[in-house]
C-alpha cells in the first residue's frame, strides 16, 4: 500500500502534467491544421474544434496562386539555402585559420568574431540597409543571405572550431608528410570529417533564415522576392475575415521545419543545444 | 607541418570569408550608428551632428513614448523570469526523471519553437479573436461570458496577452536546455542521495538544481535579452497599441527610421536596445558568478 502512494501516485501526476503540457503545445497546431482546410462557417461556429466535414483544398489553392506562396516558398528556400552555403563556407574556413593555422593576432580575431554572438541584429539594421541601398542591392535574395550568414557566422566558427578540436592533428600531419599542402590537408582530410558540424551549424541557420521577420520586412519589398513571413503578413491583409486561406499559408510555411524535424528530431534539439551553451 | 601551418597566404584566403561578412555587415555598421545616432538627419537631406540630443529626446519627449516602451520589455523580461523559468524548469525535470515516452514530450515540447514567430502570431492572433477565438470560445462554453474581452484591443491585457504567446513559444527551448544539462550531470551523487532517502522535490532542490546553474545562467540570460529585443511577435499581435500600451523599443525604432525616416533619433534607440542587452547580459553574468563565489566562501568555512 505506502508502495502505491510512494511510487505510483506521483508517477501518475507526473504523467498527467506531461500530458497536460503536450495538450497546451500541440492543440493550436492541431487547429490551425483543420481550419486551413475549413469554411469560414465551420470555423466561426458550425466545427470549431473538430476535423473538417469537408476539406477545403480551395484555401491551399488561393494561398498558393492568389497569395503567391508558392513563389514565397521558393524564395525562402533561395534564401535560407544562400544563407546555409555562405554561413558554412565562411565559418568552416575562419575555423581552421583560427584553429589550425599559424599566425599573429590570432587569438584577437577569434575574441572578435566571439563578441559578434551577444550583438543583437537590431543594431545594425539602417547602416546595412543603407549600404544595401548604396550597392543597389535591395530587393535581391544577397540583401537577405549576406545579413543573415553575418549573424550566424560567430555561432557557426564557435561550433566549427570546437569541432575541429576533437579531430586529431596527427591526421592532418601524416597528410602532410605524404605531399599534402595547407589547401590540399583542409579540403581533402580536415572537411570531409567536418560534416557533423556542418550540419548542426546547416540547422540553425536554416531556421534562423527561415524565420526571420525584421530584415526580411524593410529590405524587401518586391514581392518576386518576398519570404514566407513577410507573404504571410501580407496574405492576412488582403484577407482579413477569411481565415481558411490565411490558415493555408500558415501551414505551408511551418510544414517544412516540422517535416524536417520528425525525421531528425534528435539532430535538430542537438543543435539547439549546442548553439545554446556554446554561446 | 609547421611550414605548411604557416602559410600566409592561406590565412588571407581562408579568413577573408568571415572577415568580409563580420566587418561588413556587423562591425561597420554598428560603429555608423553610433555616429547616426548623433546626428539631426531624415535620410534625405545633409545630416546635423547634434551629440547627445537624440537620447536625451528619446527619453524625455513624451509623444514618442519611449520610456513606456522600455518599461514595457523589462516587464515582459520579468514576466518570463518568473514564469517561463520556473515552468520550464520543473518540466524539464519531471521529464528528466524517467517517465514512459519521455522521448515523445521532448519533441512535443520543443514544436512551437520551431514555428515562426509570425505563423505563432497569427495563429495566435486567431486564438484571440473576440468573436471567434479559441479563447473566448472557451469561457462562453464555461459560462464566463463576462470574463470575455478583445484581449489584443485592450489597454490592459494586450501585453500580457503578447506575453502568453511568447511563454507557448519558448518554454519548450527552455525546457530543452535544461532537460540537456540535467541528463549530463553524474547519476553517482543521485544515485547515493537516493540511498540516503532523499525524495524527489529534496533532490530536484539540493543535488539537480545547484548543478545545473551555468544552464540556468545561459536561460536567464535567454529569457531575459530576449524579451528586450523582441519584435515579430509584437508587430503581428498589436504593433505596439493599443495606444502604446503594448510598444517596444524595437517597434518603436523601426518606425521611426523607416516610416517617420527619422534615422538620428531610431539610431539612437538602436544603440539604447545594444546596450541595455549588453547590460542585463553582463549584470546577468555577474550575479551567477557572485552567488558562486559565496557559495564557496559558505563551504570552505564551513569545513
Amino acid at each position: 500500500m505506502s508502495d502505491i502512494i510512494k511510487n505510483k501516485i506521483p508517477r501518475f501526476v507526473r504523467s498527467m502534467l506531461l500530458l497536460l503540457w503536450a495538450v497546451i503545445q500541440l492543440f493550436p497546431v492541431y487547429w490551425l491544421f483543420t481550419f486551413s482546410l475549413k469554411s469560414n462557417r465551420e470555423i466561426f461556429g458550425e466545427n470549431v474544434i473538430g476535423l473538417p466535414r469537408e476539406w477545403l483544398w480551395e484555401n491551399y489553392e488561393k494561398a498558393l496562386t492568389v497569395g503567391h506562396m508558392l513563389k514565397y516558398f521558393m524564395n525562402s528556400l533561395i534564401i535560407a539555402g544562400g544563407s546555409i552555403l555562405v554561413t558554412t563556407v565562411a565559418a568552416l574556413m575562419a575555423a581552421y585559420a583560427l584553429g589550425r593555422l599559424i599566425w599573429k593576432g590570432r587569438n584577437l580575431a577569434n575574441a572578435l568574431f566571439m563578441l559578434g554572438l551577444t550583438i543583437p541584429i537590431h543594431a545594425a539594421m539602417l547602416p546595412i540597409f543603407l549600404i544595401m541601398k548604396n550597392m543597389r542591392l535591395l530587393n535581391t535574395y544577397q540583401s537577405l543571405i549576406l545579413p543573415y550568414a553575418a549573424f550566424s557566422l560567430a555561432m557557426a566558427i564557435l561550433v566549427s572550431g570546437s569541432f575541429l578540436q576533437s579531430i586529431p592533428e596527427e591526421l592532418e600531419e601524416s597528410a602532410c608528410i605524404d605531399g599534402c599542402g595547407t589547401y590540399g590537408i583542409f579540403f581533402r582530410v580536415t572537411l570531409p570529417l567536418m560534416k557533423p558540424a556542418f550540419s548542426t551549424v546547416a540547422i540553425f541557420t536554416f531556421l534562423n533564415a527561415w524565420n526571420e521577420f525584421m530584415f526580411a520586412i524593410v529590405f524587401v519589398s518586391d514581392s518576386r522576392y518576398k519570404t514566407l513571413p513577410v507573404g504571410i503578413q501580407e496574405l492576412f491583409g488582403q484577407y482579413m475575415s477569411d481565415w481558411g486561406p490565411v490558415g493555408a499559408a500558415l501551414v505551408i510555411a511551418t510544414f517544412p521545419t516540422l517535416l524536417l524535424y520528425c525525421f531528425m528530431s534528435g539532430k535538430i534539439q542537438e543543435s539547439m543545444i549546442m548553439g545554446a551553451v556554446k554561446g | 607541418m609547421n611550414k605548411v601551418r604557416k602559410n600566409k597566404l592561406a590565412v588571407v584566403v581562408f579568413i577573408l570569408p568571415a572577415a568580409f561578412l563580420f566587418l561588413g555587415i556587423i562591425v561597420i555598421p554598428i560603429f555608423l550608428s553610433g555616429y547616426y545616432s548623433m546626428l539631426d538627419w531624415d535620410g534625405i537631406s545633409e545630416g546635423m551632428f547634434t551629440g547627445l540630443k537624440n537620447y536625451r529626446e528619446i527619453f524625455t519627449s513624451p509623444s514618442i513614448g519611449f520610456p513606456k516602451s522600455v518599461v514595457n520589455v523589462l516587464l515582459l523580461a520579468f514576466l518570463s523570469l518568473v514564469v517561463q523559468l520556473p515552468v520550464s524548469l520543473l518540466l524539464a525535470i519531471v521529464l528528466a526523471n524517467g517517465v514512459k515516452g519521455e522521448r515523445f514530450f521532448l519533441s512535443v515540447f520543443f514544436i512551437p519553437n520551431l514555428i515562426s514567430t509570425v505563423v505563432t502570431g497569427q495563429l495566435w492572433m486567431k486564438i484571440y479573436n473576440y468573436e471567434y477565438g479559441l479563447l473566448n470560445l472557451l469561457l462562453r462554453a464555461l459560462g464566463l461570458d463576462s470574463l470575455t474581452r478583445i484581449w489584443l484591443g485592450d489597454i490592459n491585457t494586450a501585453l500580457g496577452a503578447v506575453f502568453v504567446a511568447q511563454l507557448w513559444q519558448y518554454i519548450g527551448y527552455n525546457m530543452l536546455l535544461l532537460y540537456a544539462g540535467i541528463k549530463s550531470q553524474s547519476q553517482d551523487v543521485k544515485e547515493a542521495a537516493r540511498i540516503d532517502g532523499a525524495g524527489s522535490v529534496r533532490m530536484a532542490f539540493s543535488i539537480i538544481i545547484p548543478q545545473l546553474k551555468p544552464v540556468l545562467e545561459v536561460c536567464t540570460i535567454f529569457a531575459v535579452v530576449g524579451s528586450l529585443k523582441i519584435f515579430d511577435l509584437i508587430y503581428v499581435l498589436t504593433d505596439g497599441g493599443p495606444v502604446h500600451a503594448s510598444e517596444v523599443p524595437s517597434t518603436l525604432m523601426v518606425r521611426m527610421i523607416f516610416f517617420r525616416n527619422r534615422y538620428g533619433l531610431g539610431s539612437a534607440m538602436a544603440m539604447f536596445i545594444i546596450f541595455i542587452c549588453f547590460f542585463f547580459a553582463v549584470l546577468i553574468r555577474q550575479l551567477y558568478r557572485t552567488k558562486d563565489k559565496e557559495e564557496k566562501h559558505v563551504r570552505y568555512h564551513k569545513k
